[in-house]
C-alpha cells in the first residue's frame, strides 16, 4: 500500500474544500488571525495589498519568505503566496518553505511576457487568473489546479470581475450547445487545448475550482459573484482597507454560504461601517490595468 | 482528468424517493458528496438553517475548513439542532466533519461533541504532505459482501483520530496503525474524503447506518 503524494486528484482536492468559503489578503500574523476568526477558509500572506502595490508602484515581488512563515504559525487554516508569472525560482522557494497553494499572479509584476511556470513540475498546487475560457483552460494545461478571475485587483471595484466571470460561464453555456464537429475550430478559436474544450462540454463547468477575485468589497459584492455561478471569492484589500477589517471579513464568509438567501443577507450587510474607498476600474489607464498581464 | 465529482449536483438526475439525506451546506466539499447521494438514488436537501433539518433521515457533514463550518454553525444558531439531531440519526462527518463531530480537537473552535473521539488538525503536515493510499476497511463487507478490494482513501491536510474511547470504535487505521476512521452506533467519523473517490462503498455503509433499505 503505497501512499501517493502530489496526485492531481489532492492538488485540486484541497481547492474542493475551499468551494464556497472567503480566502483572505493579509500581510501580518495578527492580520491572518483576524481572517481565521472571522471564518475565512485560507489566506493569502503577502507584504502589500493590491491597493497598496497600485498606489506605491515599483516591481512587486514574492513575499519575505520570513513574513510568509510567521503568518503560517500564526493559523491552522491554509497559507497562500503569491508569485510573478513565469518566475519559477519564486516558485520552488514557496514549495521549500511548505504554502499550501501558489497564486501565479499578475497582480505581481510579471517575470515572463511569454511564458507561465510549468505547474506540472511542483507538489505544491497552483491557482491562475483568467478573463475567459481561453486563458482559463490555457492555465490548466499547464497545471494550475485551481482558476480565478483576475478581476481588476485592488480597485474595490467588482466590475471587472463580472466581466470575467460572465465571459467565462457564458462561454461554457455556448460550449455546451456546440455540436462536437465545431469544438476543433472552436478550441483553435480560444487558444485552448481540444481534450479540455471536450471536457469541458461534457461537464458543463471548468474541470477545477473557480473563484471570484479582484475587487470585491461588501458581502452584496461575495453574493453576486457566487448568484453568477463562482464557487468562491477572494478578497483582497477590500478586507483590511476597510473600517471595520473584523465585522467586514465575519459578514463576507456569512454572505458567501447564505449568497442566495436575500433575508439573511440584508441581515449581514447593516452597520459594517466603510467600505475600502476604491477606484473606479473605468479610470484606470491602460498601463496600470493588472487584468492584462498574462498570455 | 476533471476533479472528482466537481459537477453541479442537478446534473445527476434526481430521484423518486421519499428517503432524504441532508448535507451541511455551510462550507466546503457538500456539492461532492450530494452527487455521490443521488447517484445512488437518494434524494438530497442542502442543510444551512436549523429548519433544513426537519424530517432529514441524516446528515453527511462534509470536507471543508472546520473553524469556518463550527464559527457558521454557531453564527446561524445550528449547534444544538445538530446535536439533538446527531442523538436520533445518522451524521457522518469527513475531514472537517469528523473534526466537529468529536469530543476534543486539542484546541479551542466549536465542536458537536458528539463522538467520543480526540482528533488532531492537520495531523500529517500542510498540503505538500496530502497523499491517497488503499486501505483495508472491513466493515465495508456490510454493503459489499462480494467486495474484496481495499479502499482509496484521500487524505487532505487531513487530521487523524488519536484517541477512540468506548462507546466509539475504530474502524479503519493506515498500515501503521494510526486511526483514520471511527464509529459510534449511527454516527461516523473519517479522516479521509470518500466523496472525492467513485466508490460509493462508504456512502451506502452510513445510508445503512441511517436507515435506508434500498
Amino acid at each position: 500500500m503505497e501512499a501517493q503524494t502530489a496526485s492531481y486528484k489532492v492538488k485540486v482536492g484541497l481547492a474542493q474544500m475551499l468551494k464556497g468559503g472567503v480566502i483572505m489578503d493579509v500581510v501580518t500574523p495578527e492580520q491572518a488571525k483576524i481572517a481565521e476568526d472571522a471564518g475565512a477558509v485560507a489566506v493569502m500572506a503577502l507584504e502589500r495589498v493590491p491597493a497598496d502595490i497600485r498606489k506605491q508602484g515599483g516591481v512587486a515581488r514574492m513575499s519575505d519568505p520570513e513574513l510568509i512563515l510567521k503568518i503560517m504559525d500564526a493559523v491552522s487554516i491554509p497559507v497562500m503566496a503569491k508569485v510573478r508569472i513565469g518566475h519559477f525560482v519564486e516558485a520552488q522557494i514557496l514549495e521549500a518553505i511548505g504554502v499550501d497553494y501558489i497564486d501565479e499572479s499578475e497582480v505581481l509584476t510579471p517575470a515572463d511576457e511569454e511564458h507561465h511556470i510549468d505547474k506540472h513540475q511542483f507538489k505544491v498546487p497552483f491557482v491562475c487568473g483568467a478573463r475567459n475560457l481561453g486563458e482559463a483552460l490555457r492555465r490548466i494545461a499547464e497545471g494550475a489546479a485551481m482558476i480565478r478571475t483576475k478581476g481588476e485587483a485592488g480597485t474595490g471595484d467588482v466590475v471587472e470581475a463580472v466581466r470575467h466571470a460572465r465571459a467565462v460561464l457564458g462561454e461554457i453555456r455556448r460550449l455546451k450547445t456546440m455540436a462536437d464537429e465545431e469544438l476543433y475550430t472552436y478550441a483553435k478559436e480560444i487558444g485552448a487545448p481540444l481534450d479540455l474544450v471536450r471536457e469541458v462540454k461534457e461537464l458543463g463547468r471548468l474541470p477545477v475550482v473557480n473563484f471570484a477575485a479582484g475587487g470585491i468589497a461588501t458581502p452584496a459584492d461575495a453574493a453576486l459573484m457566487m448568484q453568477l455561478g463562482m464557487d468562491g471569492i477572494f478578497v483582497g484589500s477590500g478586507i483590511f482597507k476597510s473600517e471595520d477589517p473584523p465585522k467586514r471579513a465575519a459578514a463576507i464568509v456569512k454572505a458567501v454560504t447564505h449568497y442566495n438567501d436575500p433575508a439573511v443577507l440584508a441581515e449581514i450587510s447593516k452597520g459594517l461601517g466603510e467600505p475600502m474607498r476604491g477606484l473606479q476600474a473605468a479610470d484606470l489607464p491602460e498601463d496600470a490595468r493588472l487584468a492584462g498581464r498574462g498570455w | 482528468m476533471p476533479a472528482p465529482n466537481l459537477i453541479p449536483p442537478e446534473k445527476v438526475p434526481a430521484p423518486h424517493s421519499d428517503f432524504t439525506v441532508g448535507v451541511l451546506a455551510l462550507q466546503g466539499s457538500f456539492w461532492e458528496h450530494e452527487v455521490m447521494l443521488r447517484r445512488l438514488g437518494v434524494a438530497v436537501r442542502e442543510v444551512r438553517l436549523p429548519s433544513d433539518l426537519d424530517g432529514l433521515a441524516g446528515l453527511i457533514i462534509p470536507g471543508g475548513e472546520s473553524t469556518t463550518i463550527g464559527k457558521l454553525a454557531v453564527e446561524f444558531g445550528l449547534l444544538e439542532p445538530l446535536r439533538a439531531f446527531g442523538r436520533e440519526h445518522a451524521i457522518w462527518g469527513t475531514c472537517a466533519g469528523a473534526i466537529f463531530l468529536s469530543k476534543d480537537a486539542r484546541r479551542n473552535q466549536p465542536l458537536l461533541e458528539l463522538m467520543d473521539i480526540t482528533v488532531e488538525r492537520n495531523a500529517f503536515g500542510r498540503q505538500v504532505a496530502s497523499f491517497e493510499v488503499d486501505i483495508p476497511v472491513p466493515a465495508l463487507k456490510v454493503v459489499a459482501p462480494d467486495d474484496d478490494r481495499p479502499f482509496r482513501a484521500v487524505f487532505i491536510r487531513a487530521p487523524l483520530i488519536e484517541r477512540v474511547t468506548p462507546p466509539a470504535e475504530v474502524l479503519a487505521t493506515l498500515e501503521d496503525g494510526r486511526i483514520v476512521a471511527a464509529q459510534q452506533g449511527h454516527l461516523l467519523a473519517t479522516a479521509f474524503h470518500p466523496e472525492l473517490t467513485d466508490d460509493t462503498r462508504f456512502h451506502r455503509y452510513f445510508l445503512h447506518l441511517a436507515g435506508w433499505a434500498p
